[in-house]
């Protein structure tokens, strides 16, 4: 069994900073002790696939879940998920959540004084395909008001889960869009690395647009690669 | 071609919607192999102050050492039913309880077996990357050679090991930081 099933991804060129202090919550929410270096075993190299996972129809379309149409600009968000080199991860389960598009989440726990659709619960799931590609129909989420710092506002986003094919390469992250001038204040998607900012942002995508009634975003999603396996005698 | 990871983000305050109906408290039903057990798992800051707004993963090998998943080719049973995956969120106590079979042992790579264990994921507002850990059962004879547990301080292996409370349910405290503070793995 190859010990390095999956390449880690190098210290301070993807992944936020455990404590990123402009983010205020992470000061008393993250380990000050470095993490422990695992060889990967199988409880790393497996992991939920959940491909029992029975998804209804429709469930990628956030505009169709309650009885009426949510209020706001009706999107396309696609994309795929690959691995680092580029090979899709087929038949993933891809989980998405997000505001409505005043801003305010269908969460008890929110209390942004704008107003709840009825129309709209925030939720969906997609599986991808075998190449990888998935498809959601949502709504343009708002910008929301957060008490990080005076006037904080958190830029719109999807916040997105993937499993990926093992325990190593569970993901959580969140799809911004392009040129949000909130980008610039915003201490979460701040505190991952200058260069990896970008991939966080969704590409307008004008070819798959739907004329006459959505625009269109395309988010790639990658997750870690697996190593080059040397000699495997399991 | 060669593409660079996505970055990780906080899971933040809101989730819910899709997590929500995909929620999984018991993993193991009727009919399903081994020893029922009960899971606590309490989440605290570095402060000490519990979190309430936490989502906890588990994955696990099922009660004869095997997972559910193309990767493990073991010639061990497979248990209709039990795919070894839980998914709860922190009450307001900062606890997710799951219900499930104690686990067998699996391999190390290069020999040996590891001692029985639960594989534990960690979100939550202000935890930026994914925290993964994992529970062993106190008491167990195997501890003592886990090649995992024996790569963490002495001192610090205590914070891996749930104890069995007088209901018999395992415990286990997990700290985001302070004195107490978790071990967690990079894996
Ligand atoms: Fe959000």
């Amino acid at each position: 069994m190859n010990e390095e099933t999956y390449r880690r991804p190098a210290a301070g060129q993807h992944h936020p900073a455990n404590r990123s202090p402009d983010y205020k919550s992470t000061v008393s929410r993250s380990p000050s002790k470095p993490a422990i270096v695992l060889p990967h075993t199988l409880s790393e190299i497996t992991g939920p696939l959940l491909r029992a996972e029975r998804l209804d129809a429709g469930e990628n379309d956030l505009t169709r879940r309650r009885m009426g149409e949510p209020l706001g600009e009706r999107i396309v968000v696609h994309g795929r998920v690959l691995d680092e080199d580029g090979k899709p991860v087929p038949e993933a389960l891809v989980e998405i959540w997000q505001c409505n598009a005043a801003g305010r989440y269908h969460h008890p726990g929110d209390q942004h004084d704008a107003p709840l659709d009825p129309n709209f619960y925030g939720g969906g799931r997609a599986r991808a395909g075998t190449d990888g590609t998935y498809r959601f129909i949502t709504i343009k989420p708002g910008a929301y008001p957060w008490k990080n710092h005076y006037n904080a506002w958190r830029p719109a986003h999807i916040h997105f889960s993937l499993f990926g094919p093992a325990f190593a390469t569970r993901l959580i992250t969140q799809m911004y869009f392009p040129q949000d001038p909130l980008l610039a204040f915003d201490p979460i998607y701040n505190s991952v690395p200058e260069g990896a900012r970008p991939r966080l942002q969704a590409a307008f995508d004008m070819d798959a647009t739907q004329p006459e009634w959505a625009l269109a975003y395309r988010f790639d999603i990658v997750l870690r690669g697996r190593n080059a396996t040397p000699m495997e005698n399991t | 071609m060669s593409r660079a990871l996505t970055p990780s983000q906080t899971i933040g305050p809101f989730y819910f919607g899709t997590v929500v109906n995909a929620y999984r408290h018991d993993l193991a039903p009727a009919g399903v192999a081994g020893e029922r057990i009960e899971i606590a798992l309490t989440l605290h800051d570095a402060d000490g102050a519990i979190v309430p707004d936490g989502l906890l993963e588990i994955w696990q090998a099922n009660s004869h050492g095997r997972y559910n998943h193309p990767e493990d080719r073991r010639n061990l049973p497979l248990d209709a039913g039990f795919e070894g995956y839980g998914r709860a969120s922190t009450d307001t106590r900062g606890c997710a309880r799951f219900g499930t079979v104690k686990p067998g042992r699996v391999p190390w790579p290069g020999g040996g077996l590891q001692a029985a264990h639960v594989n534990v994921s960690v979100f939550a507002r202000g935890v930026l990357n994914r925290l993964a850990t994992r529970l062993y059962f106190d008491g167990d004879p195997a501890l003592a050679e886990d090649p995992a547990l024996n790569l963490v301080e002495p001192e610090r292996r205590a914070t891996l090991i749930a104890k069995r409370d007088a209901t018999g349910v395992w415990r286990l405290p997990l700290y985001l930081g302070g004195p107490n503070e978790t071990v967690f793995f990079d894996c």
